[in-house]
């Protein structure tokens, strides 16, 4: 994957330059926003609602252990196969095996951000049972060969011409590119997939406790194809993704589907209670549950981030975050993007070498925190991280030595006085129209675009004291 | 009343007239003013870039400064706002000086809350004729949840137009050091401010906060437009005079 292989300041430029994915991330993120609008005012009390949100998924993540048991005990019941994958590379050996053992061929995926999380498809695809992937954006993005760049949007960066473009080689003719031809040529594709499907594998957004359900949220109802044609089935689930009973699943969908796209409801609402009963027409025979840890129990563990499991993956966060606006998913280089990504991917993939940028991709303006659902604190975390980086010597020491300055002069008025006199001095090397438009760096990176003020001949505390008649 | 004024760092720098001015308007206003020694800056700049123990000292000198003042008032919402949410979770470990922080908390406005909010004087005879736009700090807004304080200052001014920005919600990219850490992201996000502001059709940037103004018009001027920025203190200040 290409944009894998770039370093931080070459995929931001990268997105920078590219004037289409700038205008379709404001485009979509800007609808994505206003829709969220409607639907969370029309209720007339959104902020209990957040309120409720937050309560559930505290009361969740604060008794983990007990409900994710629970689960368990209700899946197995039942004969559900319930696999504990503790890293990634045991989520993909689960799901391998049981490929093999069925002998699969034609394996169907609707969306799932664990599948991403686990780099599955990539794996599948070595085993010669590349997973095709039936939701849309999906499909767009595994044509392409790219992660997604929106965790509810995959193909947001991507216009209709792209789109086309990309499909054009499979349809082996040219392709229109308004909307009803794409569709239409999707269906066609899927239909036939849906049939072929030996294994379907789902996401899971979230799975009921008291019930041993999985709630699946889709728009295309790919994902209700997935968990009903092929015999065998094998959903995803992060290991935080539980709500207790249905009275709290209620309000967890009203707060995702209204955050994420503005629906009251999404289009399909998928609740399985596997596997397939002798009464019902029809459904998978073979249930497994993959429930995935890599580094979630540690999350859980620490008390300054555990709020980060609260998460729904609605993705609000990223449709009015202003860095997300201007570079798409992308830049970020992570299989999360937006405020969470930046959040959980330096505590899950723990590797500040390959991560450590992520914290530092936000002005901490408060939108994201702000525009939560269930009210994580996400730019407070962004600054909790950029803590724990700072206090486990990961930070440039040049950076160490500024902020080493920085606590000695700023502790002792009378002698910044004194340097902002000679910075007033110092200073005029770079001015042009009393303004400051170049100088060292980190300055320069300052005035590459934006001019400074001058220092003032005198700090304001020196002309308070010179006005009473102080030194 | 006696109100202590904290000259933030950025201002007491690049800005001393916002401070000489805010304490021009207090006097006005029938209030005595001062402004403590030894007073420098609320650490902010450290403490948002992970460097919570040089931020501490910071903010511990800054505390020290205001512990005999009765009201400590600032021309930023942002430096306010580290005040008001971050200085417990710095003293957290600190009996002491947690407790002292909460008093600075308990007796800390930025400049527009504390004129309309505490002392309910939102009328201050200003005159200025002019079309002008208002960009709401994100830390103003998000962290203190000031909304109206600004506006109502503002609509107060005779001969003032006060028109719309379009998008007023996105930060203007400054973020403190983000600015020089990320400055291409920062570049991108202050670019988009500027053209809603050159899209308000207004001649003067109106903020709160002179960070984020200085960014905006460091844009600006780089790229040559005409727009001028200033404090609310600085128009509410000319518009006093006349």
């Amino acid at each position: 994957m290409t944009m894998y292989n770039l370093t931080t300041d070459q995929r931001v430029d990268k997105a920078l330059a590219d004037n289409f994915l700038r205008q379709a991330t404001r485009r979509a993120t800007d609808r994505l926003r206003n829709n969220k609008y409607k639907a969370s005012d029309e209720l007339g009390n959104w902020e209990e609602w957040r309120n409720a949100g937050e309560t559930i998924r505290k009361h969740v993540i604060a008794n983990l252990d007990f409900y994710l048991h629970q689960l368990i005990e209700q899946m197995e019941k039942r004969g559900v196969h319930v696999h504990l994958a503790k890293t990634p590379a045991d989520a993909v050996g689960i799901v391998r095996n049981i490929v093999r053992e069925h002998d699969a061929k034609n394996v169907l995926k609707s969306k799932s951000m664990i599948s991403e999380e686990i780099h599955l498809n990539h794996a599948l695809e070595e085993d010669g049972a590349a997973a095709v992937e039936t939701d849309l954006g999906e499909y767009i993005i595994q044509i392409a060969g790219e992660p997604p760049s929106h965790i509810i949007v995959p193909a947001m960066h991507k216009t209709r011409q792209q789109v086309a473009d990309l499909f054009e080689p499979i349809a082996g003719h040219a392709l229109s590119s308004d909307t009803p031809t794409l569709t239409r040529f999707v269906r066609i594709q899927m239909r036939e997939q849906f049939l072929r499907g030996d294994i379907g594998i789902t996401g899971c957004n979230f799975a009921v406790a008291n019930t041993g359900s999985i709630v699946m949220v889709t728009n295309e109802g790919n994902g209700r194809m997935v968990s009903t044609l092929p015999r065998v089935q094998i959903t995803l689930m992060g290991m935080e993704r539980i709500v207790p009973s249905f009275r709290e699943l209620d309000i967890m969908l009203n707060l995702l589907a209204r955050s994420a796209t503005g629906q009251r409801l999404s289009s399909y609402t998928t609740i399985l209670t596997p596997p397939k009963k002798s009464a019902d027409s029809d459904g998978p025979e073979e249930y497994h549950l993959v429930i995935l840890d890599h580094n979630r129990s540690e999350i859980l563990g620490d008390k300054l981030f555990r709020t980060a499991l609260n998460c729904i993956r609605c993705g609000a966060c990223f449709n009015v975050c202003p860095v997300y606006r201007q570079l798409g998913g992308h830049a970020y280089g992570s299989v999360y993007s937006g405020p969470i990504g930046s959040v959980i991917t330096p505590l899950l993939e723990k590797d500040w070498k390959k991560w450590g940028h992520l914290p530092y991709f936000s002005s901490l303006c408060g939108a994201c925190t702000e525009g939560c659902p269930v009210r994580i604190p996400l730019h407070d975390l962004l600054v909790k991280l950029r803590m724990r980086k700072t206090q486990s010597g990961h930070t440039p020491q040049v950076e160490q030595q500024i902020f080493k300055a920085y606590r000695y002069l700023f502790t002792r008025e009378k002698t910044l006085r004194r340097a902002l006199r000679l910075g007033a001095h110092l200073q005029w090397p770079f001015v042009r129209n009393h303004r400051i438009t170049g100088g060292p760096a980190p300055l320069s990176n300052w005035t590459k675009s934006r001019t400074l003020p001058m220092v003032a001949p005198k700090p304001f505390m020196q002309i308070w004291a010179d006005l009473n008649n102080k030194r | 009343m006696k109100v202590s004024l904290f000259a933030t760092c950025l201002t007491n720098a690049f800005y001393p007239e916002v401070d000489l001015t805010m304490a021009k308007i207090l006097k006005h206003l029938g209030h005595t003013v001062d402004v403590p020694e030894g007073q420098v800056c609320c650490g902010q700049i450290a403490f948002n870039s992970g460097y919570v123990d040089d931020a501490r000292e910071v903010a511990r000198t800054l505390i020290n400064s205001f512990e005999r003042s009765e009201v400590v008032v600032g021309p930023s919402g942002s430096c306010i706002a580290m005040i008001h949410h971050y200085y417990p979770t710095l003293f957290e470990k600190e009996p002491v000086y947690l407790k002292k922080a909460e008093d600075l908390i308990q007796k800390s406005y930025e400049f527009t809350q504390f004129v309309v909010d505490v002392l309910k004087k939102p009328d201050l005879g200003a005159h200025y004729k002019a079309k002008a736009t208002y960009h709401p700090s994100c830390h103003a807004t998000r962290l203190l949840g000031i909304g109206e304080a600004p506006l109502k200052l503002l609509q107060h001014v005779k001969g003032l137009e006060l028109l719309p920005l379009p998008e007023a919600q996105l930060c203007c990219g400054f973020g403190g050091t983000f600015s020089v850490k990320m400055p291409k992201i920062s570049e991108a996000m202050v670019a988009e401010k500027a053209e809603h502001v050159l899209a308000s059709g207004a001649d003067i940037l109106l903020g709160l906060d002179m960070g984020c103004l200085m960014n905006i018009s460091g844009y600006l001027e780089k790229i040559n437009k005409p727009v001028k920025t200033m404090h609310i203190i600085q128009l509410l200040g000319e518009g006093m005079k006349s």
